[in-house]
Order: structure tokens, then sequence, then C-alpha cells
């Protein structure tokens, strides 16, 4: 714990809050300084993000005390924070997809004039003007150092536009505190680096931007200072300069649990794509848990003489809107490999998951995919469970088409407590209605319930999104465990660090070209951008 | 046991509000509430006449109709044509009665298995024509996307300027004097279930299709696929591979016909006859039915009767305190708004502790029904 000299600018002092019985904070306190990026690290569920609504005047602590250069303030609504400087931008954005990018600013300005404007002007106020809108838009873009067309429509932006669109709405309360919750998680590589590489100029310049984050690299990479939380309670604070990652990683999963590999080196983000990961061997380190198999698997000089179970040959779908999303995909995958798809939201990756866990077919070309499919999709609440329904019929839920007659439910009853028992999900019974598991036990529910029949295909998406470490670790052991069974494995992830980590090959899809590619985070990065193309973000889309 | 003790608890909280809002605006209106309360209870329970002949006989239609309308629900499709596929299957069953009873000349001496069977076809033809006309609205939303809320409430429209053209046209009574069917032979009504009463088969027959309904959607494939399709249309293409646009063609026709069944039914045990009014509403009120049952098919039965008793009572107080019937509706609503705000108030609580489940539990639990 390191002493932080001067006042403080935003002081969050002993903060508790509950959920109904459930304790979303304890005890949580941070200072953070002027002219400072402030990383608030911890797992999912460690109360970051409900901190920073309470100090973002979204929520009210039960407890602890805020103050504001020093003096106590308690605000009731967003809109008293953002009148004392202080704007939070969401990781779910709230912008209005119809509007242009200098309507949805304008959406947020009354109340910011209303204070210093005369009679004349805040009667000029209620009127819209596009132009001096657009113009104000485009002062504020060009103030922060920001690229955004103030006129275009907001849902013809890409994710990262958005998201710039988002922080400009913010500063233009012009705020001195900036909240960031999770800004990289929808972000490509590339796009990471730019937004972070503007939030450090933003602190630079004076300002304290607050990141919250669970990667321990993007916060390392800018912070100044670092906070921790688990389970609710601040548990570590220091300046980035005065800890190791080891340090972090250790306040953030608790001493005893940690149990992750080591990360790459920090630098190698802080200048990502550019720098080039020395060894594969560095990223592929593998957890010591009992579930996961040995090294030796993973060798790559004998996947020649194994069987192919998927293969494309020039391959293209078209989407329900005839846009062409795969482009003469060429893909092998055998047995007893996983193999990873990275690329950037919208480059296709959707649609090819899809057809290669055969729920849609190619309009052209040959896909030969054999044996049955384990199918794990993205948003497994949307896709792959009946939230309102008990386990047990969530369970016939996988091959519900070809059931006949009347259903074994008993047998499905047996059936489902033994997958709880084999995956070691958290749940009461089989009756237990799914949407009352955590993120991680369904998803851990999901995978039981796909890899029940040992299928020889697995497509997954996103396998770990949203989960804490220790399912994230325990979704991985069992997809290592079913390549060891034979299966080829496709994982498409937008965290390019899980791919490393657990493929054996990767494959990089732009804008619906599917291109295998070494085995090189850096080579990855620029073929997932597609090769040649700008870096600048907005190509994305 | 506990979980029943504190449903029946919450239908009484409910009856309670719902019967002190009704007091409340007869008072306002200036109407002799305690008088108009009265003949309302006589009217639906006050003898056994009137739970008999008036209750149980208005929640027949009710009770089939409400089945139609939670099948439909329950697989996600808004269904609320039932009054329309309630009033071509009532004319359907009157078409198939002037066949049958035109050709045969042995009208006098129809055997007892001849007038069964043509009971059963009337019935059938029913659902046939209920089907058919639910299939017109299925049929545009497969193929063209046209929600069925729109075009099912247009239908019943349809329905309605039909049986009006039909009874003033092919259909009306040899007479041609009044703009109605001719009167069914009163060898194929539906037989009297208690002697006197008007109480008649369809009682048997809706009991065995709710029964029906509900072992269909808790024990078999294709009725766990129904309600799959209409929890998570996604999750059922994607994780259960199931062909979403078929199986909900497949319940929309479904509940088309039920609703259909109940048309005949009313066709066959009550009116005997189809005309202008032959439907006061039954398909519209069954909606309320299903959405107070919480769509579970047996505790349809119940709410069934709950709103039987409420038309006959308003009936009732029609007669006997000069109260304008319609009145009662402001009841149905303040049901129906009682069970939404409940189930509101319910769901945080739902997180934590979960009543214990059974196989059925897919079902939603019909916390709400009405005691039997």
């Amino acid at each position: 714990m390191t002493e932080v000299e001067g006042a403080p600018l935003l002081s969050l002092e002993s903060i508790s809050r509950r959920f109904g019985n459930t304790v979303a904070l304890d005890s949580a306190s941070m200072l953070l300084r002027s002219g400072t990026v402030h990383a608030l690290l911890g797992e999912n569920g460690a109360g970051k993000t409900t901190l920073m609504r309470i100090a973002f005047g979204m929520l009210k602590p039960d407890g602890g005390a805020i103050r504001l250069r020093g003096k106590p303030v308690s605000f009731r609504v967003p809109g008293d924070a953002l009148e004392n400087g202080i704007g939070m931008v969401h990781q779910h954005f709230s912008l209005v997809p119809t509007m242009t990018v200098a309507e949805n600013v304008a959406l947020g300005w009354r109340g910011a004039h209303r204070s210093t404007a005369t009679r004349k002007s805040r009667l000029r106020s209620m009127l819209f003007d596009p132009a001096s809108a657009a113009a104000r838009v485009h002062e504020i873009a060009q103030r922060a150092g920001l690229s955004i067309d103030p006129h275009s429509r907001v849902d013809s932006l890409s994710v990262a536009a958005q998201q710039r669109c988002e922080i400009i709405k913010a500063l233009a309360r012009d705020v001195d505190i900036l909240i960031l919750d999770e800004p990289t998680a929808v972000l490509a590589p590339a796009e990471s680096a730019e937004l972070l590489n503007w939030v450090r100029r933003r602190a630079d310049a004076g300002f304290a931007v607050v990141l919250i984050s669970h990667k321990l690299r993007d916060a390392l990479a800018v912070a100044d200072d670092v906070t921790v939380l688990r389970n609710g309670s601040s548990v570590y604070s220091a300046r980035a300069t005065e800890t190791s990652e080891r340090d972090l990683l250790n306040a953030m999963l608790g001493a005893t649990t940690a149990r992750t590999p080591l990360l790459p080196a920090v630098e190698a983000v802080a200048s990502n794509v550019e720098t080039t990961l020395t060894s594969r061997a560095a990223s592929n380190v593998v957890p010591s848990t009992p579930s996961t198999v040995s090294l030796s698997t993973r060798s790559t000089e004998n996947h020649i003489n194994r069987r192919a179970i998927i293969t494309l040959r020039n391959v293209s779908l078209r989407d329900a809107r005839g846009v062409e999303r795969v482009r003469g995909a060429n893909l092998t995958v055998n047995a007893q490999e996983i193999v990873g798809i990275a690329a950037v939201e919208g480059a296709g990756q959707r649609e090819l998951m899809r057809l290669l866990a055969r729920r849609v077919v190619a309009d052209s070309g040959d896909a030969t995919i054999n044996g049955s499919v384990g199918w794990i999709p993205e948003d497994r609440v949307r896709e792959a469970m009946l939230s309102d329904s008990p386990l047990f019929e969530n369970t016939a839920l996988r091959g519900a088409s070809s059931l006949h007659g009347r259903v074994a439910w008993n047998e499905m009853r047996v059936r489902t407590r033994e997958m709880i028992r084999a995956f070691d999900v958290r749940a009461p019974s089989v009756d237990t209605l799914s949407r009352t598991l955590s993120g991680g036990n369904q998803q851990k529910f999901v995978l039981a319930r796909e890899f029940a029949d040992e299928p020889t295909v697995v497509i997954a998406e996103n396998p770990t999104r949203g989960l804490d470490v220790n399912s994230r670790v325990a979704v991985h052991g069992e997809l290592r465990k079913a390549r060891a069974r034979n299966a080829a494995i496709v994982i498409y992830s937008s965290d390019l660090d899980e791919l490393l980590e657990l493929c054996d090959r990767v494959y990089a899809m732009h804008a619906g070209r599917l291109t295998e590619t070494a085995f090189d985070r850096a080579m990855i990065g620029r073929a997932m951008l597609g090769v040649y193309g700008a870096m600048d973000g907005t190509s994305s889309t | 046991m506990r979980f029943v003790a504190s449903t029946l608890f919450r239908v009484l909280v409910m009856a309670v509000i719902a019967i002190g809002v009704l007091a409340l605006l007869l008072a306002v209106m200036g109407y002799d509430a305690p008088l108009a309360l009265k003949a309302l209870a006589n009217g639906a329970l006050g003898s056994s006449y009137a739970v008999l002949s008036a209750t149980s006989v208005r929640a027949i239609p009710l009770a089939i109709a409400g089945l139609s309308v939670a099948i439909a629900f329950r697989a996600g499709i808004l269904n609320i044509g039932a009054e329309g596929q309630l009033l071509t299957g009532a004319t359907a069953a009157a078409a198939v009665a002037l066949a049958a009873t035109s050709s045969d000349t042995a009208l006098a001496n129809a055997s007892l298995s001849g007038v069964a069977a043509t009971i059963t076809m009337m019935l059938c033809a029913g659902a046939l024509a209920g089907a058919g006309w639910a299939g017109i609205a299925a049929f545009l939303r497969q193929r063209y996307g046209v929600m069925e809320v729109i075009s099912t409430i247009m239908l019943n429209f349809l329905a309605l300027y039909l049986v009006g053209y039909l009874v003033r046209g092919p259909l009306q009574e040899p007479s041609l004097i009044n703009p109605q069917s001719a009167s069914l032979p009163v060898a194929y009504h539906l037989p009297s279930l208690v002697s006197g009463t008007r109480l008649h088969w369809g009682a048997v027959i809706a009991v065995a299709m709710s029964a029906a309904a509900w072992w269909w959607l808790r024990s078999t494939a294709s009725g766990f696929r129904l309600r799959v399709i209409g929890e998570n249309p996604v999750a059922a293409e994607s994780a259960g591979r199931i062909n979403v646009t078929r199986t909900a063609t497949g319940a929309f026709l479904i509940s088309g016909a039920i609703a259909g069944v109940a048309g005949a039914v009313e066709y066959t045990g009550v009116t005997y006859a189809i005309y202008d009014n032959f439907s006061p509403g039954y398909g519209y009120t069954a909606i309320a039915v299903a959405l107070l049952a919480r769509l579970h098919p047996i505790a349809v039965l119940a709410t069934a009767l709950l709103f039987g008793a409420l038309e006959a009572g308003g009936s009732a107080m029609q007669r006997d305190a000069s109260v304008p019937r319609v009145i009662v509706s402001v009841v149905e609503a303040t049901f129906i708004l009682l069970v939404l705000a409940a189930e509101r108030w319910r769901a945080p609580r739902l997180q934590t502790h979960e009543p214990p489940t059974t196989p059925s539990s897919g079902l939603k639990p019909s916390s709400t029904g009405a005691p039997k």
C-alpha cells in the first residue's frame, strides 16, 4: 500500500452496498489522483462496476463516504455526478442507433446548459440546431483527439466508433473524471491499443481516468495507480510502477487460488500488435489443474497423419439479407486438435461458426463435417438455454428435434444429475431453473450437455466470455479433455490470449476471408484487420 | 401443500379486491351496491340452477376456447382469433347438421350410433374449420411474416360478417324470416349431463380436452417442443435444432382446431342454431381465462368457471338490479391486472428459493387458478 501524496481528486472510503442478501461491496476504498489513470481491477463480480456506479450516482452506497476534492459529496442521480465533473462510459452503450452522433451527444446537453445559460440562450438550447450541434461535437472531438464524424448515424458505426461517441458524450459535459467500464472488452487489439493510448494522453493532459478492467495487461500498460477488488473489498492498491503482475494476480484471486498461467510480458500489449511474442511456448503454459492434458498432446508434428473431421473447400455463405459473410473459405480441422478463429466482431466468424455447427448450410462450395456436433454458442442464455425451465428440461433441449412419443423425463433427470456431478455444476438439484445458476455454472452445464454424447466435432464461440477465472480454467480444461478424446474443436474468441493459450492452430478471419496464420500474436492481430488494411479501427465493421 | 394453500389464499385476496373494486364502482355510479352484489352472487352461485345451468354452461365454451388460447400462447403465438375460429367452427357444425338432417330421411328413427356419428362429425367439422381459419393467419405468418395479432383480429371480423351473410343466405332457416340457421333437431343435441339442468356433455369434452392437453404438453416430445419454441425460439433453433416455423404452424392449427370445437360444442349443446350474436365474445374472454390460468391447461378449467360465474352473475345483476352487465368486465380486468402485479411482485423472490417442482413444472404452476 503506497501513500498517496497531495489531496486526492476523488476518494471513495469504505463503501459498502448490498443487493438483497448479496453483499456486492464491503468496505471498498479507492483514491483517485488528478492527471492519472487509475486501473480498477478484479474478477467478474468483484464489485468494480458497482463501486463506479456509486461514484457516478447511479447507486447509493449503504455505508462509507465519497469525497470530491476533499469535500464530502452525495449524488442522488448521475446528473449530480455529471454536474460535479464525473462522467462514465458503460460497458453496454446507451446510444440511440437511428440518430446521428451529434444528435446523441446533444441529448445530454440540456442539463449542462441550464446552470450557466442566459434566458435567451436557454430558449435557444430548447431548439435543436443540427449544424451547431455537429460543429460543437466536432470541436469536442478535435480537442480530445478522437476521430468521429458527427453526421454519421450511430448504427452505421463500428463498435470502436460508437465507443468514441459515448466518450464524447461524457466529455461534452466537461468532466474531469472519466470512468470507462471494461472499454477494451468490445475492441480488437489495434483498437484497444488506440484507446489505451488515448486514455494515457488524456491523463497526461491533467484529467483523471478510471479504467475498469479484468485484463491485467491493459491495466498495467497505461495505469499510474492500481486498485484491486476481491469479493467487494479493496484488497490491494499500489503505484503501477511498484507492483508486478504476480502481485496483482495474487490479489485478484487470493494468493492460494491463483492458478492461471502467467500472462506474457506486459510490454507486449503496451506496444501491442507491433510487438512480436518471442515464443509460442510463452503463451502456452497450461494451468496445473488435474483436469488438464499433458503438454505432449500439443506437439504439432503428428497432426499430419490424423483424420480430417472438418473440411471446407471454397465455401461461401450469405446471410438473410443476401450479404456474403463467408467468402471462399478453406479450412481443415483434424481429430485431436483445437483450431482457433481470430476475428473482429462482424468479420463473418458468426456465420462461419454456425456453418461449422451445421446450423446453416453453405450457399456454395464443399463443406464436410463428420459426425455429431457439440455447439457452444456465444450467448448461452439466448441461444443455448431455457432460462425459466428446470435443468433436466434443458438437458432434453439437445436433440429435442429428434425426440419421439413420450419423453423419458426420469431418464433425463438421471442424466442431468450425472452431468452436474461430472462437470461440477453448482446447482441445488436437477429441478433448479437454469436462470438461477451463475454464468460460470450455466456455461459448465451447456458444456456438460453438449459433451455428454462425446461429439466428434465441438464448435465454441467465446466459450469463457463473462466468466470468472476459476470457471474459465474449468471450461478450458473441458475443451482440452474433449481434444484428448479425439474431438475436432473449433473455437472463436475475441480474446487473442485465449486462442494462443488453448489452440494448436489459428486462422484469422477478415471481411469473410479465412486465412491460416502463424502462431504469433502480432501476425494474427494484423491478419484480423486484413493484413494491409488501415489500422484506424473504423474499418472493422 | 403449502404451495396450494398459499395459492388459494392469493386467489381469495384477489377476489376480495376485485369485488371491492366492483362495489366501489357501483356505489360511485349510484347503484344499490349491496342489492347488485347479492344479485351477482345469487345468479352465479346462489342455487343449484345457478351453478349447473348458468355458471357451468357458460364456463364450457370459455374453458375450451381458453385452452385454445393457452396452447397458442405457450408456443409463443399470440392467437387472439379464438372468437373467429369459434364462429367458423360453429358454422361448419351447422353446415354439417344441415346436410346430415336434410339428406337423412330417416330422421325420426335415427339410430343412437347414427346420432353419435353425426355429433362427432359436427365436432370434427368444427375443429377442421377452426384450424382452417387459424391456418389463414398461420400461412400469412409463415410465408410473409404477417403478425398474427393483426391477422387473427381481422379474421375475427371476417368470421363475424361471414356468419351474418350465411344466416341470411345459404344457411338461413327454411322459412327465411329470421337471420339464423335452422334449429338443430333435438335428437342431435349434445345430451344433458345432469337431467333437468342445461348442463350438457360439453363439460366432459372440456375436461377431457384439458387433461389431454396437459398430458401432451408435459409428457410428449411434440408438446415439449411446443413449449420450447414458446419459451426461447432462438435456443430452440440453435441448441435444439427444432424447426421453429413448422412447430409454430402446428401449434397455431391445433389452437384453431380447439377454438373451433368450442364453437361446435356451443352450437350443439346450447344454441342449436347460429345467428349474428352467436358468441357474446367468448373468444375474447378466453384470452383473459388463459392468462388468469397462467396458460396452464388444467387451471383453465378453474378460471373458466370463475369467469362463467361472473358472466352468469352479471346477467342476474342486470335482470334483478338493473345494472348493465358489462360492469362485470371491470371485475375480469381487475383480476388480470392483479395476476400481472402478483407475478411482478413474486419475481425477485423466485431467484432465491424455488418451490419444489415436478416434471410438469415446465408448465408454469398455476398459482392463480380459482379453487375447483
